[in-house]
């Protein structure tokens, strides 16, 4: 397993390097520097000179991708992108266009993203599967076709629907907790109640019906008939038997997911004014700051690759049969 | 059953318990006397705190010396005390000393230093003298501890030595000093710093004596640790005394005054700009740029650009009353109750950071927030959410009037436009013809109704570049464009559709057709994307088709726009202006030739690349003029001029109104100076009382909730037991 592991480590260099590269071109086909410049010294009293001054500071007074005047290697290493991307690789995030450190920003914010993103996927999770394997038990009776309506109409209404209609009714109307907001000490919680509860309810019409789908073609398969023929109670069956079967597919869908939740969400966290690093990354890109976008990115790239392996790795547990080799 | 059977609900059964135990712990923990949906904490005893917000994004810079932006000066201005201030309650504005025992001196020097009267055509330089209160001191800061030698001590030789502070209220020990005249000398020598990147050191390079070659010197030298300014001598700067100082410029420019009047020629200590070099202290974000030290009312108590930041008052501030005298009316509405006394009413500022409009407006009706907003352009839907046009114009919507919300209508010092290029082929150029035809469109644009449907009325047709409350800025007939409105019964009225079609047919499009090609005429609007909308096209489309013009729309973002601009690629453009100070200079220059982008090849303010000898002549004359009637008959001419040249498609001067709940006092909004914080006053007592009426949880919808979770599990249970209990016979049938 380790030799594989190291394997999937060495080819996420090339990913890594290639999304790099694919997140510098696209920033800078809608921005030059000189934009960046503009965006960061204001609208007023911007002389030339100031521009060029913001850009020697900030490292921007390079060409983007070759340098022409440089000697040898100097041509590709004195540009841009190379000084940009490559203390990445040294997880060296530097400064944000207005000056603070990145590193730190990450480490303050990740902490509201989990606080969210974690409750919100545990107990999305655990009432997804509930719920799927409740419906898997009426199957093919007028109540399962009801609740299958019932998810779709769900997964159809926009994510906001669910957040302005929380909103609205449990914070504005009915006053139950705030509207939004976040403090890291004294009586965190109140604030997680509602984001919680909407990220959760949000995902009930997709994620049950994924899992009721999962659920259903294990249903049909001979272990069950035995164990019900073995006088199992229906709860057993579908706790001990079929969700340990339909736990592959489960997997691919959330292993991968978990190391991404220090990414938290952009629209949660922007509606519900969590300082994490969904909106930090949501103002990265109004603000125009690249050197944000560009750490995010690569962060959440990373994650997302460490998301995969885990993956892998945990069918091995889910099916002891699978070897990694 | 069997045991076996047994394990998932007994399981289920205990998982069930916990989470009813926490769930009541959690509730437990919840009631105590405050509302639920109260998302403030708790003010410490004692202190009047002053809840507000921020809308949209943090501050980015908080150094005076590179602070521009209006969000930021809210902060800068509450903390820094410059040399200069605003009167809060007088209009028009006017400036005071702030600093300054008094307005600073003034006198003239030739090209050889002597000193000239302020007339004589030898004025080479303009010397401002300040002298400076003896009462200003600083805040407390660790930058200004002393050990027990009286060395500072907080100075680290490596980063590891400091790295267990990561903010300023870490530091265990705070010290504090009297504000030198140095102090001021320091800041301007930050500005011109180029390491720094002030936005002003390229304009005020122009200004101040010697500031470009010191800017130069200092690029010069190796910076691998802090520089000491004080080394490096700036020719236009002298300190006097500990008290004095005087500030030389190049020629003559009265407007120097009213920079004076912001944060970036605050005082500076060079211990606390050495202090925030200490390495390490920048990974850490300990910067002058996030911890701004200063000796006004307040300082920075707590700064998380995530999502608060507090100001609380600064035992330090000098002896500062409320203003006795203010504009007429305002003792009738109330502003001098609080005449004669001791400022800053407030201890404590919290301003949270907002993004989204519901949330703004839920908390401020909930009355957790004690006014709308700070900052000028608050969303759009905010507006549609508090008022109603009723038979007087704008009025409260029916829930604020109940809540006793206040309004502070506030003109906005600014003008935003959409303008010809006057280079274009089409529409610009300054013959007779070209002038008719930017008429008889600016005739076509209903400014009035614009304003009506798109801003609720929410601005005033601007027939002149300088805005009201600006000397230059006329009312009435006087203030009247004769070019688009008649004087009728007292009221300017736009000139009619028809007139507007025999202006078009006498510029050369009958009807609007070329009268040589037969071509429809169309023109081309560059607008920034996010500030036009389908309704909105529509609406100037059926405009200006009255006249049978056409119109074709090239939304682009910010930077593409620019960019249009500055290479003169545009035909019809949108863009906006708001004061640094209260001056025609400061709107006039707009429309200054060598400003134009394809004159100076530069970021120049006049995108229109107007360019008129005469008025160009009249700028140069009146930028150096004190106020005065001579002055005021040029900047009058120089307006003539722009209305005959029809420059502008159309203008407004956008205006806000600011929501205040009835705890809060003093809330006349003031559109230069942010300098206002210091005479908010509030209730906590009565807040605290509206709050808890305001915000009765309403339980019902849980119970209901609990209800339906059991009306739907019930037959779920009833179904599966039943299932459970079939026999297989049964089950069959």
């Amino acid at each position: 397993m380790l030799t594989y592991i190291i394997r999937r480590l060495f080819y996420a260099i090339p990913i890594l390097l290639g999304v790099n590269l694919l997140t510098f071109t696209l920033f800078f086909v809608v921005n030059s520097p000189d934009d960046m410049a503009v965006s960061q010294l204001g609208a007023k009293y911007v002389t030339p000179e100031a521009i060029q001054s913001w850009k020697k500071k900030n490292g921007y007074d390079r060409p983007l991708f070759y340098n022409p005047d440089a000697a040898g290697s100097g041509a590709v290493t004195e540009t841009i992108f190379f000084a940009k991307s490559l203390r990445l690789f040294a997880f060296d995030f530097g400064r944000s266009e207005s000056g603070r450190d990145i590193t730190t920003d990450i480490s303050t914010r990740m902490w509201p993203s989990l606080a969210v993103a974690v409750p919100s996927f545990v107990v999305g999770i655990w009432v997804n599967i509930c719920v799927a394997l409740l419906v898997v038990m009426f199957h093919a009776t007028r109540l399962d076709r009801w609740i299958v309506f019932v998810f779709v109409a769900m997964m159809s209404i926009s994510y906001l629907f669910y957040i302005i209609g929380g909103q609205y009714l449990v914070a504005k109307t009915w006053r139950l907790v705030p509207i939004s907001g976040f403090h890291a000490h004294g009586q965190f919680w109140k604030f997680l109640i509602l984001p919680v509860l909407v990220g959760v309810v949000a995902g009930i019409g997709s994620g049950a019906r994924w899992y009721r789908t999962l659920f259903l073609e294990e249903a049909n398969q001979d272990y069950v008939r035995t164990a019900r023929a073995k006088g199992a109670s229906e709860i057993r069956i579908l706790f001990r038997h079929i969700l340990p079967n339909a736990l592959i597919p489960i997997l691919t869908g959330i292993v991968v997911l978990i190391p991404s939740l220090f990414m938290g969400g952009l629209l949660i966290e922007s509606f519900f004014g969590i300082p994490g690093l969904g909106s930090y990354m949501l103002d990265a890109i109004k603000s125009q700051d690249f050197a944000i976008v560009r750490s995010m990115v690569f962060i959440g790239s990373i994650l997302y690759i460490i998301g995969l392996i885990l993956t892998d790795i945990s069918y091995t547990w889910a099916d002891p049969r699978l070897r990694l080799d | 059953m069997k045991a076996d059977q047994m394990i998932p609900s007994t399981k289920i059964q205990r998982h069930f318990t916990w989470l009813l135990l926490v769930a009541v712990v959690v509730f437990l923990a919840a009631c105590d006397e405050r509302p639920w949906n109260d998302p403030q904490l708790p003010s410490p005893d004692g202190l009047a705190t002053y809840q507000s917000m921020i809308i949209s994004t943090p501050p980015k810079h908080l150094d005076p010396a590179i602070s521009y932006a209006s969000d930021e000066s809210l902060f800068t201005m509450q903390i820094y005390e410059p040399p200069l201030t605003y009167h809060f309650l007088k209009r028009p504005y006017e400036l005071i000393p702030g600093a300054l025992v008094s307005l600073p001196e003034v006198s003239y020097l030739d090209s050889s230093g002597k000193a000239v009267n302020e007339d004589d055509e030898s004025v080479a330089f303009t010397r401002y003298t300040l002298h400076l209160r003896d009462d200003l001191h600083y805040q407390p800061h660790p930058a200004f501890a002393l050990d027990a030698s009286g060395r500072p001590e907080y100075l680290f030789d490596t980063a590891a030595a400091g790295k267990r502070y990561h903010q300023i209220p870490d530091f265990p020990h705070t010290g504090d000093r009297p504000v030198h005249a140095n102090d001021y000398v320091y800041a301007i020598k930050r500005l011109a710093d180029p390491v720094i990147g002030s936005p002003m050191l390229g304009f005020m390079s122009q200004y101040i004596v010697g500031m470009k070659a010191f800017s130069e010197q200092v690029a010069s030298l190796p910076r691998d640790q802090w520089l000491d300014l004080d080394n490096y001598a700036m020719e236009g700067l002298e300190v006097v005394d500990e008290r004095t100082l005087t500030i030389t410029i190049i020629g003559r420019y009265p407007q120097f005054l009213f920079w004076l009047a912001m944060p970036f020629f605050s005082p500076v200590g060079p211990e606390v700009d050495r202090f925030y070099h200490n390495p390490g202290f920048v990974d850490r974000n300990l910067t002058l740029d996030w911890w701004p030290v200063g000796s006004g009312p307040f300082l920075m108590a707590s700064n998380d650009p995530n999502s608060e930041i507090i100001l609380e008052r600064n035992p330090n501030y000098r002896d500062d009353f409320f203003p006795s005298e203010g504009e007429p009316g305002d003792l009738e509405a109330g502003f001098l109750a609080d005449a004669g006394k001791p400022i800053p009413f407030v201890d404590r500022a919290v301003f949270r950071i907002e993004k989204e409009s519901l949330s703004q407006w839920t908390k401020f009706l909930q009355g957790y927030y004690d006014r709308s907003g700070e900052v000028h352009s608050q969303p759009a839907g905010l507006f549609d959410r508090a008022f109603q046009i009723g038979a007087n114009g704008v009025e409260l919507a029916p829930e604020l009037k109940e809540h006793n919300i206040t309004m502070s209508p506030d003109v906005q010092p600014a003008v935003y436009y959409y303008g010809f290029n006057m280079r274009d082929p089409v529409v610009g150029g300054y013959t007779e013809k070209k002038r008719k035809l930017r008429r008889a469109l600016q005739i076509a644009f209903q400014t009035e109704d614009y304003l009506n449907i798109f801003y609720m009325g929410n601005g005033i047709v601007a027939e002149n570049p300088i805005p009201p409350g600006i000397p230059g800025h006329l009312e009435g007939e006087a203030g009247m464009n004769p070019y688009v409105y008649d004087w009728v019964d007292g009221v300017a009225q736009r000139k009619s559709i028809e007139y507007a079609r025999q202006l078009l047919a006498e510029a050369g499009y009958p009807n609007g057709r070329d009268e040589i090609t037969g071509e429809p005429l169309k023109i081309f609007l560059d607008v920034q994307s996010q500030a036009i909308n389908n309704t909105l096209m529509t609406w100037i489309v059926r405009v200006f088709s009255q006249i049978g013009v056409q119109v074709e729309f090239r939304p682009a973002d910010f930077n593409r726009t620019r960019e249009k601009m500055l290479t003169g690629n545009t035909q019809i453009f949108s863009f906006g202006w708001s004061a640094d100070y209260p001056d025609p200079e400061n709107f006039l220059f707009l429309l200054y030739g060598p400003e134009g982008p394809l004159e100076c090849a530069c970021d120049g303010a006049n995108n229109g690349n107007y360019a008129n000898e005469e008025y160009d002549s009249l700028f140069r004359q009146m930028r150096i003029l004190p106020q005065g009637p001579e002055r005021d008959s040029l900047v009058a001419r120089m307006v003539e001029l722009f209305r005959h040249d029809a420059v502008w498609l159309f203008a407004y001067y956008p205006t806000e109104i600011f929501l205040n709940n009835s705890w809060v006092h003093n809330n006349k909004r003031h559109g230069i100076s942010r300098a206002t914080l210091k005479y908010v006053r509030v209730e906590p007592d009565e807040r605290a009382k509206m709050q808890n009426r305001w915000n009765q949880p309403i339980t019902r919808p849980l119970y209901a909730a609990a209800l339906i979770l059991v009306a739907l599990a019930l037959p779920g249970v009833i179904a599966y037991r039943r299932r459970q209990k079939a026999t297989a016979r049964h089950a069959q049938e």
